[in-house]
This record gives C-alpha cells, structure tokens and sequence, in this order.
C-alpha cells in the first residue's frame, strides 16, 4: 500500500526514513553475521539499488563484503545493464549473472511464445545459487508491493528445492532473526520488508543515489497493450492494429523489457518523482506489471517454486 | 503531536471479522489504490458475494481465499496526515499464539477483536495475555458485529466488564474498548450515527493520536554485530564495532565495559557513513571505536560504566511461548539466540504454565503447542541480559531446534 504523504521535508517522513535506514543495516549486518556465503541480488533495478548502497553503507570502511549476482532474463533494457555493470565495477564487486538465454539455449528452460520471460527466472536463479554454494540471498522485495509478499518473512527459508511454504513459516520475533538451516537449504533475506514505493523514492531523493535514466521521464515509442504503457523495443515489436506513438514516459519499475510497462509522466528530478509516487493512485506493480494480472495467486505461485 | 511511527498487531479468533476490518481501515483511510480495488471487487463477484469483500484485501494466499481465513501473520503499510502505520494481522486459528507472539514483539498497541455475539473467550484471554506477557503498552477492545445485535449498549458493557476481569488478573492497568461494526464501518474511520451512546474515539481515530507509554530511560547496551577491519590503505589500522543500540545512549568519551569479558576501555569515536555522531540513540545502527585495543567479537555487549548493569549468567529463569508441535520437557537441548549470541541451552526444569480461562499459574512438567510457561534454562556459555520487564530488547531470546533450526520458542527473561 502506498503511502500517501504530503512531501518529503515532512519531518515524521525523514525520521522514518532513518528508522528504516537503521532497520535495514541491522539485517544486513545479521546476514554477515550469521551467513559464510551470501549474495545480494542487483538487477540495477531502484530497490537493488538502495540494497546495494545500504550495505555498503552497513560495512563502511570496508568493502562491499558480498558478490552481487543478477538473473538477466535477456530482455533487459540496455540503459539498465549498462549501469549495473558500470556501478559493479565501481564499487569492486564480483557479480555473477545467471542468464536465462542460456538456459534457454542449453535446455534447462523452455521458452513459451509470446510469454514473458519472467517466470524463467527462477530455474537459472536456483542453479546459480546451488552451484556458488550461496547460503543467504539478500533480495529488496517489499511487503508492500504484493499481497503474497506481504505474508513473507524478513529471514525467509527456502527448502532444497528453493520451495516457499507459506503455511510453515518460521515466527519472526522482535529484531532476533534466525538464519540457521540445514545443508541445502537457503536463506532468503529481505531487509526493504517494511519500505514503500515512496519510501524507496523518498530516500534515493535523501541520499542522492544515481538511478538508470529510465526511471526519468524521456521520450520514447510506445504502444497501449493490456491496459499498459509498452515500449517498442527488438524484443517488442509491435502488434498488428496497434498504434506507435511518441510520448513523454518513466518507469516505475524496471523488470524484463517485455512485461514492463511505462507510465506517462514528465518527471524530470527525483523531486519530481517523489510527488508522484506520493499523489499515484495505482499500485507500482498494478501499472507496470503484466505477470502479476495472470491471477490473483501469480506472486504466490512464482514465489512458492523459488522466484524472487 | 504524536511521534511518526505506530505499530499495530491486530488479533482476534476466527470469524471475528479481523480481516474485514483491517480491508475497511484500510478502505475508509482511503489508502487503497484503485487498481486493488477493483481487483478485489472483480473477485468478490467471481466469489458471487455481494459488494465488495473487504477481506480479500488483506487475504494474499490463495489458500486463504479459497477457504475465507486469514493463514499467516500479514504486514500492511498505511499513513494518513497525522501517522505512518504498520500493521500486523495475526490469525486466530491453530497456531494463534504463534501469529500473535510474532506480531506483538514488535507492537506498541494491540486491537484485540471480539465477536459481540460471543463475547470474551478463552481465545480472547490468550490473545490479552500475549499483549500483556510482551508488554504492548496499549490494548484496544474492538467489539465488532454490533450491528448483529442491533447496537445493544448492555451488551457491550457485558463484555466490557468480562474483559476488564481478565485484564486485572493479568495486572493489566489500562485498555480502550471500541464498539464497532467492522462490515458496515461504523466507527472504524468516524464515529458511527447507530451508536449514540458511545462517547468514546473511532478506531483510527484513537491509532492517530495514542501516545504509547515510553519507558524509563534505559541504560546503553550495544550488542556487537560485526568487527570492522577495512585493512585498506585509507584505513590501515581501522577497527570498529558495528551494531545497534538496543537501548540507552552511547556517547563519544563514555567509559565503557566490555561483557561478559569485564575488560574496561572508552570510546574514542561513534561512526557512520555520513560522518561522526557525538552519540547515538537506541535503534542507531552505527559503528563503535575505541580508545584501546581489545579483543571483541560479534556476540559481546558494550556497556556505560556507572549505569545499572545487565545480568552476566548461564542460568536464566524464563517465561516461554511454546511455538511448535513437539512438545518441551526437562532437559531437551536447544540453541539459544539473545541479541548476537548464539549458545547451547537445556531446558533444566517445566515449572508451571498459564491455564487460560482462569489466567493463573498450574504445575506442568512439559509446554505443548502455544502453551505459555514458566522454565529454568541452563546455558554452555554466559549470556548478558536485563529482565523483559525492565528492556524489552535484551530480555528477550529464541529458541532455536538444533537438527532443524526452526524457532520453537519465544522466551522472556523473568
């Protein structure tokens, strides 16, 4: 759910928002803690992005002390890769990038025509979580972003299958999290739990984080499918009867190039964007997701089988 | 005006209507986005109900829709002008202590729901001795589905009078009960027009503006998370202690103690990113230096020398929630986790456990599966700790199954 706050120089929000800063780099700090083998997952996307600065900002003087690993499902936008490459090798991080092209070409996955990729990530994500021995799995999924994901644990066991059981959850208690598991088994770990959309946003503005230009408005070829904003890409083309049309549009979100959609808008700043998100009044992945409007189990049924 | 932040556990038995309810806070707070909403309105039509259920906002497993019950502890983000708020809906059925002991770890008020044409049950009993046991500052009464008993005041009251019984039992000194009807959003958001003779706030009204008690002011206790060693050419010799202040202040200057060892140093320097804090507050992930070089490790604690000092023991007379199926008896072993430490624990004695309708104390020789109970731990290692009652930070552990490694107790240090 996504708050609706007057701006972000309301002094409750910048409380909150160290509030929350001091939350995050407390469960970091836990997963180095009590993890030999953890990885943080970056997809150059906004919520990756503030992961990946908050854990630097977790271990600070020290390095980064995790690898960061990305699943591409190949359909990415270029903008996008090229800042998570570049910022990769800014910060001196290995990142591992499971692809799913190759597990496409190499038969792990069968691609469906005309389906996103999406789902197909899940397959190369559990491989190269089993063959890098990883034992924890930082992720920036957010409670509020989806109602099977707001049932989800901050410390969230995966079974040798990389299986969620929602219905055998481990009681969370206080601030004490408990990372033990057996061989085999994984730990996903969510320290954005209890972040927003605007709470993303609303930092990212605080702390003058860089973001990939798409998050910006800018012009860009479009058409209307499902009630979206899709760009015409290589992998997008358009459709017979649809319409291109040039407009001014951001992203909300920035998943595979083919089930992301655009939003109209003429955000140039993140001052901008913060009122936005603050004013919007439809859900991030409602506007710009087409994977989650397959049912109202979809999150769920993804999330079960190992996804994100 | 009251602080930014609420957190809210909200907990009653099945068929109170608590996810209806939270689906109509949300709903008439007007938080809910449109897309959301229609796409629950276009499931209750799939579901052939009338209108929209509110309920299904809140209901995100599939399981949970199909069988119209609430599964696990959900977590719902909402502000209004006066307060951001987190809320966590606990369901009541089978591992309801579980839920609500998870939900209310973290709570500052608790909403425990009761159906008004059922009133106080044993299931309402447990769910005020969680709120109490885990020192939820404030308690709410919500008596939903007045509008099934045409909005009878006396049967309110009787209810009422119930509950306060319970509550003084428990030593619980204050609560506020709200009269509601959680379906048609009588005093949810506003005050109802059907119930005329209750004075009292509408349920957000009373969230927006409770104070929750603060406690006295602790001393420091800064449990060490990790050792800061960057061995880089800017920071050759750096080392640091990074962590959070579970409680208290720590300062720049303080003379400090380093526990269990005892060993005495000061601290020369609190760091964060963003540069030097001359102090930093409880809830401050920050990074500790000091002035001489020791040896400590993830699991130590730092105190302020001068400050009442924590418990240093490996033996701990606790208070548990029993979370699991396996039943506890006298000198099971188990891991147990308390701020960054982990040691090996037996359970030396079952003392007695809480018998929900009378709300006192039995003989018990083994805790079941949301038994609340009383034991005698013994540790492999000393652990620092301060009586729940006094930190709720440092007075609380885990217990933890050794082969499986799931959590099968919440403890409380008595």
């Amino acid at each position: 759910m996504t708050a609706v706050l007057p701006t972000t120089s309301d002094s409750l929000q910048r409380g909150w928002l160290t509030d929350l800063e001091d939350e995050a780099i407390h469960i970091i700090r836990e997963v180095f803690g009590q993890f030999e083998r953890p990885v943080l997952l970056f997809s150059g996307g906004k919520d990756s992005i503030v992961m990946a600065h908050l854990a630097m900002k977790a271990f600070w003087p020290s390095r980064l002390p995790f690898p960061l690993m990305h699943v591409d499902t190949g359909h990415n936008f270029a903008e996008v890769i090229e800042y998570r490459d570049r910022k990769a090798a800014e910060w001196g991080a290995r990142l591992v990038v499971a692809s799913v092209q190759e597990a496409i070409d190499s038969g792990r996955v069968t691609e469906h025509e005309g389906q996103t990729r999406n789902p197909l990530q899940t397959i190369p994500l559990l491989d190269a979580i089993t063959s890098n021995k990883f034992d924890a799995v930082l992720g920036g999924a957010r409670r509020d972003e989806e109602k099977a994901r707001a049932k989800e644990r901050v410390f969230s066991v995966r079974d040798d299958f990389g299986q969620w059981d929602p219905r055998n959850q481990r009681p969370e208690l206080w601030d004490l999290y408990n990372g033990r598991h057996r061989t085999g088994e994984h730990v996903r770990i969510f320290p954005l739990s209890n972040w927003t959309e605007l709470d993303i946003w609303a930092y990212i503005e605080r702390e003058g984080i860089e973001v990939p230009s798409i998050y910006y408005a800018h012009q860009r070829e479009v058409v209307d499918r499902d009630g979206m904003l899709l760009a015409i890409t290589e992998f997008t083309p358009p459709r017979e009867g649809e319409t291109v049309r040039r407009q001014s549009v951001r992203y909300r979100t920035v998943g595979d190039a083919t089930c992301t959609g655009a939003v109209a808008s003429t955000a140039s700043t993140l001052a901008d964007i913060v009122r936005e998100t603050a004013a919007s009044t439809i859900s991030e992945r409602g506007a710009t997701r087409a994977d989650d409007r397959a049912s109202e189990a979809a999150m769920e049924d993804r999330k079960r089988q190992g996804y994100f | 005006m009251p602080s930014g932040l609420l957190r809210v556990v909200t907990a009653g038995s099945v068929d109170d209507g608590k996810s209806t309810l939270v689906g109509r806070l949300l709903h008439d707070a007007k938080v809910v986005l449109a897309d959301q909403m229609s796409a629950v309105e276009a499931a209750s039509e799939r579901r052939g109900y009338q209108g929209a259920d509110l309920a299904l906002l809140v209901d995100g497993l599939r399981a949970e829709r199909e069988q119209g019950i609430t599964i696990d502890v959900a977590y719902r983000y909402f502000a209004t002008a006066r307060r951001t708020f987190i809320l966590a809906d606990t369901p009541g059925h089978v591992q309801y202590t579980r839920n609500m002991v998870t939900g209310a770890s973290t709570a500052d008020v608790a909403v425990i729901l009761v159906d008004a044409r059922s009133g106080v049950l044993d299931q309402t009993k447990r769910h005020l001795a969680v709120a109490s046991l885990l020192r939820v500052s404030e308690i709410v009464l919500a008596v939903n589905k007045m509008d099934l008993i045409g909005y009878d005041e006396a049967i309110f009251d009787g209810i009422v009078t119930d509950f306060a019984a319970a509550a003084s039992t428990l030593g619980v000194d204050h609560f506020t009960p709200i009269p509601v009807a959680a379906l048609v959003g009588d005093n949810i958001v506003s005050r109802s027009t059907s119930m005329a003779w209750y004075e009292g706030p509408a349920l957000l009204e009373f969230l927006e503006t409770v104070e929750p008690h603060e406690g006295p002011s602790l001393p420091a206790r800064f449990p060490v998370q990790v050792v800061i060693r960057p061995r880089t050419p800017t920071h050759p010799d750096y080392r640091g202690y990074a962590g959070r202040v579970e409680a208290g202040v720590l300062r720049r200057g303080d003379k400090v103690q380093i526990l269990p060892s005892g060993r005495v140093s000061a601290v020369a320097g609190i760091d964060t990113p963003d540069g030097e804090l001359d102090e930093a507050a409880t809830g401050r992930s920050v990074t500790v230096r000091l002035e001489d070089e020791l040896d400590v490790s993830r699991g130590d604690v730092i105190i302020v020398e001068g400050q009442p000092a924590p418990i240093v023991t490996r033996e701990l007379n606790a208070t548990l929630c029993w979370l699991t199926d396996r039943p506890l008896r006298a000198s099971d072993r188990y891991q147990l986790r308390h701020a960054t430490r982990d040691v090996r624990a037996v359970v030396d004695q079952v003392e007695s456990k809480l018998d929900i309708s009378t709300l006192t104390p039995i003989d018990a020789d083994e805790l079941t599966l949301n038994d609340i109970g009383a034991v005698r731990i013994r540790l492999a290692e000393p652990v620092v700790v301060d009586p729940y009652d006094v930190n709720r930070s440092t007075g609380a552990f885990l217990l933890v199954d050794e082969s499986s490694g799931a959590t099968v107790a919440a403890g409380l240090v008595r």
